[in-house]
């Protein structure tokens, strides 16, 4: 066992040329020098608002774009555009949307089984089929219902259907991008469990990517947090939510609404100023000065970089 | 004495689809008093959106009520017609919607949208309609408002498009304001921003709310009362205390139990088995009966009634009435 991690993202950018006016083209810096690692079986929890770089930066780390600076490796090799299709199988996505992330005129048997063709992962039909069989069952579906169609399925169970599309390679690592967000709250608990199951069965990583913060804290280990393509601040998950130290957190969590009555009537909110930036026209300096009550004139020349606070504790910010 | 603003008596709203009849709402009946905030919350089809488009009679095609009462101040809205309904609609019941972006006109500025209302519920001019809608804006805390009122949706942050859907609503003092998932496209700093605004403009302005949410935190933090709907009826009703901390039907007990806690051990989460229920074929019995871990022979046959628990809470569950068969049981013994 080494101490490696399984991913390691170091100085990831993703910059998206966007047009202004008729020549120029002002890049929109998605994802803007982050740097984050997971570790086998572990769950690391990305969060932020729309628009912070979280999805971008999942797809960007499995190079479904091409990033724009910044390395990838997993297992301590380098990811390159050459070498990627020898990874696809080991790192998988599920998507946030069960709805318009399954193919509606193929049967859920190929839907699942795609991945087993495109990486010849069996040797007769019927080895197909019973592996196909067999990752239903694995995420709780009815196998029998390997024929039907997608449209045939509620949201909870389709987004079952991409996990055990996502699980029909074997990856070790996953990322879950807003994996239950569009679902209702009964039907969260049955894919957040499944989830929790299929990772100390097969001992996957995830990458958790999503904005429900309550949901984040119960899945994973350790959380980042993102604002505006960097990420502010990073710790257990405990520690980032019972004891946050950015400014841009702490708001975060006051802001969450808690489902108990007692709590948010004696809760504080820390309510924060305006709207997030646009991230074409970001602020100089640190990102978040402009709703930042702490704000100095230091914030607004030279950027945070994020430093060690605690053991295991790192924030991005001046006044820290 | 605090007046009763809207009293909803047995509704049935119903859709009549080319697959059959879908019946969204199933014989709801609440009450609305003055000042309250009243929270209905419910999964995706449970009716709760059906009903706030009921009250406000804007249900599209193939949507109609099928019976029932809803009682403003007294008068039935449900039978009058349409001419009548438009002098209540927007300036005594308002509603702000999901989704700002799409229940705001692209075409027209934020300035005639807001004034659109106050010209048709009221007397005033036009110079003072656009007073007004300064005024309001300002109140909903949107910055500059003289010139936010020439700008177009498109040109304003989601939030801010919320604020000015707010504006709208509260522009003619309405009693009663329906927010149908106020906050849900917003982010989670945005959210707090818009709920705090709506406690704040209660606080000031004194209407009533019907706030109506999938999201349990929202529900917590926002009312004084609530109602709790499955397969278009009430399935538990009572104070936020009561159904947060003593919730007595089994499916709100599961909501309970399907949220991450907020404080203390991760526990494991324990869902709701099943999938929601389909509303082209309602079961006979309780609504909620299929999913239901405890579920008796009863609850697959009739469909229970609503019982008092205390003053303050009841719920329609067999399992309470077979608690008080129980207990009673046990006295006799004794």
């Amino acid at each position: 066992m080494s101490s490696q991690p399984l991913v390691e993202v170091k100085h990831l950018k993703q910059y998206f040329p966007i047009r202004t006016g008729f020549f120029g083209t002002t890049p929109l810096k998605a994802v803007d020098d982050i740097s984050f690692h997971v570790d086998e079986g572990e769950t690391l929890g990305l969060v932020g608002e729309s628009g912070c770089g979280k999805t971008t930066a999942g797809r960007t780390l499995l190079h479904l774009y091409k990033p724009t600076a910044g390395e990838i490796y997993y297992d301590g090799n380098l990811i390159t555009e050459k070498n990627i299709k020898n990874y696809r199988k080991e790192m998988q996505i599920v998507f946030q949307d069960p709805y318009s992330s399954l193919d509606p005129r193929m049967t859920v048997a190929d839907i699942i089984g795609e991945p087993l063709d495109i990486h010849h992962l069996y040797s007769s039909k019927e080895e197909r089929k019973g592996r196909i069989r067999e990752l239903m069952d694995l995420v709780g579906l009815n196998s029998e219902q390997a024929n039907r169609y997608a449209h045939e399925f509620s949201g909870g169970q389709r987004q079952r259907i991409g996990i055990a599309r996502a699980l029909a390679v074997d990856p070790r690592f996953i990322v879950c991008d807003e994996p239950v967000s569009a679902l209702d709250v009964s039907i969260q608990a049955q894919i957040i469990n499944t989830f929790e199951d299929l990772q100390k069965k097969l001992n996957i990583a995830y990458l958790f990517i999503a904005h429900d913060l309550l949901v984040v804290r119960h899945m994973s280990n350790r959380i980042a947090v993102m604002y505006l393509g960097r990420i502010v601040e990073t710790a257990d998950a405990d520690e980032v939510s019972d004891h946050p130290l950015h400014p841009y957190t702490v708001s975060l969590m006051s802001a969450v609404p808690v489902p108990d009555p007692k709590l948010a009537r004696s809760r504080q909110r820390i309510p924060l100023e305006g709207d997030v930036p646009s991230p074409l026209h970001m602020p100089s300096g640190c990102s978040f000065r402009t709703r930042c009550r702490y704000a100095t004139e230091k914030c607004a020349q030279e950027r945070p970089e994020l430093k060690e606070v605690s053991p295991g504790h790192y924030a991005a910010c001046h006044i820290i | 004495m605090t007046e009763r603003l809207l009293e909803v008596r047995d509704l049935y709203t119903s859709f009549f689809t080319d697959a059959g009849e879908v019946k969204a709402v199933n014989g709801l009946s609440f009450n609305l008093d003055e000042g309250e905030v009243l929270g209905i919350v419910g999964e995706s089809g449970s009716g709760k959106s059906v009903t706030a488009y009921s009250i406000m009679r804007i249900l599209t095609d193939p949507g109609i009520i099928k019976s029932g009462k809803i009682l403003y101040k007294g008068q039935d809205i449900v039978s009058i017609p349409d001419k009548e309904m438009r002098k209540i609609r927007g300036a005594k019941i308002s509603i702000i919607f999901q989704d700002p972006m799409t229940s705001l006109n692209p075409t027209y500025t934020i300035g005639n949208q807001i004034e659109e209302a106050i010209l048709l519920h009221t007397n005033r001019t036009k110079k003072e309609a656009r007073e007004r809608a300064i005024e309001m804006l300002k109140l909903v805390g949107v910055n500059e408002p003289e010139k936010r009122v020439k700008q177009y949706p498109h040109e304003l942050s989601g939030g801010m498009r919320q604020r000015v859907m707010i504006a709208m609503a509260l522009a003619c003092e309405p009693d009663i304001l329906i927010a149908d998932e106020p906050t849900t496209a917003l982010d989670v700093t945005i959210q707090a921003q818009i709920l705090e605004l709506m406690q704040k403009l209660q606080k000031e302005l004194g209407m009533a709310i019907i706030m109506i949410t999938h999201d349990l935190g929202v529900i917590a933090d926002m009312c004084n009362t609530i109602i709790v709907m499955y397969g278009g009826r009430a399935c538990e009703r009572g104070t936020a205390d009561e159904i947060f901390y003593n919730p007595c039907h089994e499916y709100t007990k599961g909501l309970m139990r399907s949220i991450p806690s907020v404080v203390g051990k991760r526990e494991r989460l324990i869902p709701i088995s099943g999938t929601p229920i389909d509303q082209l074929n309602l079961p006979k019995g309780c609504a909620f009966a299929p999913r239901c871990d405890n579920a008796m022979r009863i609850c697959m046959e009739a469909q229970p009634d609503e019982i008092l628990i205390n003053k303050d809470h009841s719920a329609a569950c067999w399992m309470n009435v077979k608690k008080v068969y129980e207990e009673e049981a046990g006295k006799e013994k004794a």
